[in-house]
């Protein structure tokens, strides 16, 4: 066994130390002599958050298949510990050889919401990697970024060497080939950037150049090394079933935020929900295939143990072959003794059946998602779901003997007015009296709705990524006039109201948007000491406000302002799929309260169809409700 | 049929608190494709009980587990494959099947054995001075310490509840009984072995014993400074005499 990185007293002090020892059931344990490159693969959370990522456990695996590399594990450290590894000087460590994270090749970090950038500095910082790309030395690790959030990496340029757009398993092979190569050549850091940035997918910050108008806007986005492209073209896996999954996923000693194997059944999504980024930038739609997922469902019980599988993707009712694997996987489990945690489904006689079979009828809630209270508005946004589907939809579950609705809203969405807002309230309540309309002695006691309602953050690659999006105090003061909405409906008593605060939801509006200035704000709140932006106990937005105020950068540029449609946008330089033209269609579709049709009934020319794949190419069927 | 499990937590296993430990043997039994037993009902799970469980930063080789299984292979067949299913720092040394209506693990625990050794880089006595000292602190009439509940401070004597000492495990196991141990050596050799009452009446733990004689020798007492571990835990038969809870039972 390898010494642990912290010492036994360290480790009885803080909470949870199982978050830092490794040795999890299935890690991987190689000769870190024996190998060429040595990887550290993070996600910039605590560790029960990360360990229930499954794009790092598809990456853990793949990386791990090649011989030459040993691809380790890194999480933030919780408070407690941080603020031990700086009093002690204690290097930042990966989990499997508990060796310092500066000795290794690389350092990816997986990016999935903005609010957990000052975890990334936090990482690069307890590990003695200069924060900025440009202080680093021929000694340091490269520094790279993946997943969603580098649809716009520009408010992370100065901290990374480089950025992979796309699905993680396309080229990394090329990657590490091109650097056990140039490992063995012996050449320079900006040698290795060069020859890597040839490469499609890989974004390299320090070769292009940003000027900016006088009013903040880009004036100029260029290239200043031969070797960059001019375009970043997304990477995408067309065939799934090449698609490294593992068989053997990852078992921490203590429950992580899902103690379940998680089975990705599909990538993208059909439906075009304008508010949406994962809908647009995983087109298009690919679905594995029944005989992958009943052999990797099965094997990964058996590896694991788990007692609970859940599907994963965008929309699930969606997925052509999900009665068929419902049913096998309900077969498989009531064997084994497991439970299927089910996605929220479309409320049809197919769920209610499956429902019945795997969930305690009155623990279980049923989920709705209709986004906006209002028809207009859910036109606006393209969610195909109507009120009458609803209402149908909790009915027949009512009858089946459920009583408890979840209801998620988004306040600020493109063209909201008041009656939106009040909708929201009005359509909670007509749940309820649909719910009352049963007799009382054939009904299961009171019904219980939640609503929750989260701030709309305008994305890029979406239809409204030229989009205002409301000021805090907007938000606040919607968020007063739905609640008094709520006060007044008939079934008030019935309903439970949430909702979420309004100033994270402005600070992810800068960074989804923001472009390469916003860095200074970033790194000046964290030398305030911001960490954990996204656990409520340890925001502090003050800290924020005066990261932005000491840096001179206005938040309302970012959120508040409306785009022009010939503005440079910081993340224009990216191709992924969708085209600006389809996306500049849509938003005024959207202001025009168009509908349009999902993927499975029409194609409607996104340009996700160059991928050569997927949908696009399926014949169109008739059946599928809109 | 109940089988008592006898395994062993060695290694950075030590910082996984009991509840996790439970969920690690749950996981492991059905990776091991054991044909264990479910209780009835909409949540079904494994009927496992566990013997004192341990505290966090004790290592031990004397765990116990009662695990109610359908079926199950030839003793070395089910050991191996249990083991297969788990890593090398918690592993299954011995299964006994239970005879029906014995005592579960848990109510049968009378007393321990355990080693609490210094660990290395702390500022103690040296192997001659402590051991001087041990012995005179063992010497007194009564040991006297303050036990502290939520609600009372209680002086308790411990003196009764310790059954035995000794310095190395020849004088401690006897001789031919010496134990190859997985219990981590430390350079510095200052070491004590214990049988300590234990068990849901008189649970004395290695930490009071080691915390009453630091302050007798006008010590400050460090917790970190000290790494128990757990040889062993007995039952007491109807004639008073100790054996260990894996010899209750028939051969699994
Ligand atoms: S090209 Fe057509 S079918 Fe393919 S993802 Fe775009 S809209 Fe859907």
């Amino acid at each position: 066994m390898n010494k642990l990185a912290l010492s036994d007293e360290i480790l009885m002090t803080i909470d949870k130390p199982a978050r830092y020892i490794g040795n999890e059931t299935n890690m991987v344990v190689k000769d870190t002599k024996a190998v060429d490159i040595r990887f550290c693969m993070c996600f910039p959370d605590v560790y029960e958050i990360g360990m229930s990522h499954l794009g790092i456990q598809i990456l853990y695996d793949m990386f791990n298949r090649r011989e030459d590399t040993y691809c380790e594990r890194v999480y933030s450290p919780w408070p407690d510990l941080d603020k031990i590894m700086r009093e002690k000087h204690i290097p930042l460590f990966a989990l499997e050889s508990q060796e310092p994270i500066k000795n290794f090749d690389f350092l990816g970090i997986t990016l999935q919401y903005e609010m957990c950038y000052t975890n990334v500095l936090q990482i690069l910082d307890l590990s003695g990697i200069p924060l900025l790309a440009k202080d680093r030395t021929e000694d340091d690790p490269f520094v790279l970024g993946g997943g969603p959030c580098v649809y716009n990496p520009e408010p992370l340029a100065d901290f990374f060497d480089f950025f992979y757009i796309g699905e993680g398993e396309t080229v990394y092979n090329q990657l590490l080939d091109i650097y056990k190569e140039h490992k063995a050549k012996g050449g320079s850091r900006k040698e290795y950037l060069e020859k890597i940035a040839e490469i499609e997918g890989i974004y390299v910050p320090s070769f292009y150049d940003v000027h900016y108008k006088e009013d903040g806007t880009i004036e100029s986005f260029t290239k200043i090394n031969s070797h960059a492209k001019e375009k970043i073209k997304k990477q995408v896996e067309m065939k799934l079933e090449n698609t490294y999954y593992p068989k053997k996923p990852l078992v921490p000693y203590i429950r992580a935020t899902q103690d379940r194997v998680v089975l990705e059944i599909q990538r993208g999504c059909i439906r075009g929900c304008r508010f949406c980024q994962a809908g647009m930038v995983y087109r298009p739609v690919r679905e594995r295939s029944m005989d992958f997922l009943k052999e990797y469902a099965t094997e990964m019980l058996k590896a694991t143990g788990h007692e609970e599988i859940s599907l994963s993707s965008l929309s699930s009712s969606d997925f052509s072959g999900l009665q068929e694997l419902v049913y096998f996987l309900i077969e498989e489990c009531n064997k084994q003794k497991v439970n299927i945690s089910l996605p929220s489904l479309r409320i049809d006689a197919f769920a209610l059946d499956v429902m019945n079979k795997v969930q305690d009828v009155r623990k279980s809630s049923l989920t709705f998602a209709p986004e906006a209270g209002t028809q207009r508005l859910r036109d606006v946004i393209n969610k195909g779901l109507t009120e009458e589907s609803i209402l149908n939809g909790a009915m027949q579950a009512f009858n089946g003997g459920w009583n408890r609705v979840k209801l998620y809203f988004m306040l600020g969405l493109p063209t909201e007015t008041e009656d939106d807002i009040e909708g929201i309230a009005v359509l909670s309540d007509r749940i309820a009296r649909e719910y009352y309309t049963i007799p009382k002695d054939q009904r299961n006691g009171k019904v219980g709705i939640t609503a929750s309602t989260s701030f709309f953050v305008p994305k890029p690659f979406t239809p409204f990524q030229w989009s205002r999006m409301d000021t805090a105090e907007e938000y606040l003061n919607k968020q007063h006039f739905l609640r008094s909405k709520f006060n007044e409906q008939l079934n008030k008593k019935s309903i439970k109201y949430n909702w979420h605060e309004a100033e994270l939801s402005v600070l992810e509006g800068v960074f989804a948007r923001g472009d390469r200035k916003v860095a200074a704000a970033l790194m000046a709140a964290y030398k305030e000491g911001c960490l954990f932006d996204s656990w409520t106990e340890f925001f502090d937005n003050k800290k924020w406000v005066k990261a932005f105020a000491d840096t001179n950068i206005d938040i309302n540029f970012y959120t508040s302002r409306e785009r022009d449609e010939e503005e440079v946008l910081p993340w224009d330089f990216i191709d992924a799929g969708v085209t600006k033209k389809f996306l500049l269609r849509e938003y005024k579709n959207a202001k025009e309260e168009k509908i349009t049709p999902n993927c499975k009934l029409s194609c409607t020319n996104c340009g996700a169809m160059e991928f050569g794949g997927g949908i696009c190419f399926l014949p169109r069927t008739e059946e599928v409700n809109a | 049929m109940m089988v008592r499990m006898k395994f062993m937590k060695t290694g950075p296993v030590k910082f996984i608190g009991h509840l996790d430990i439970m969920r690690f043997f749950q996981k492991a039994v059905r990776r091991a494709g054991l044909d264990v037993e479910y209780s009835q009902g909409f949540n079904p799970h494994q009927v496992m009980s566990f013997a004192s469980p341990l505290g966090v930063g004790l290592t031990s080789e004397g765990e116990y587990l009662d695990v109610s299984f359908n079926s199950l292979p030839e003793k070395s067949v089910a050991i191996k494959t249990l083991n297969d299913a788990m890593n090398e720092f918690i592993q299954v040394t011995d299964m006994v099947e239970l005879n029906s209506g014995a005592k579960n693990a848990m109510a049968s625990v009378a007393a321990a054995d355990y080693l609490v050794s210094v660990k290395d880089g702390y500022e103690f006595l040296t192997i001659n001075e402590f051991q001087e000292k041990f012995n005179r602190f063992l010497l007194q009439e009564n040991i006297t310490i303050l036990k502290k509940s939520k609600k009372s401070e209680k002086e308790t004597d411990i003196k009764p509840f310790i059954y035995a000492y000794a310095f190395t495990d020849r004088e401690f196991f006897g001789a031919d009984n010496r134990k190859k141990s997985v219990a981590e050596e430390y350079d510095n050799g200052v070491k004590i072995y214990l049988r300590l009452s234990s068990g849901s009446v008189n649970n004395l733990k290695p930490e009071l014993v080691t915390e009453a004689f630091c302050e007798y020798a006008g010590i400050p007492f460090n917790e970190y400074a000290f790494q128990m571990h757990r040889f062993e835990l007995y039952t007491q038969t109807e004639d008073g005499r100790y054996i260990p809870l894996s010899e209750v039972g028939n051969e699994a």
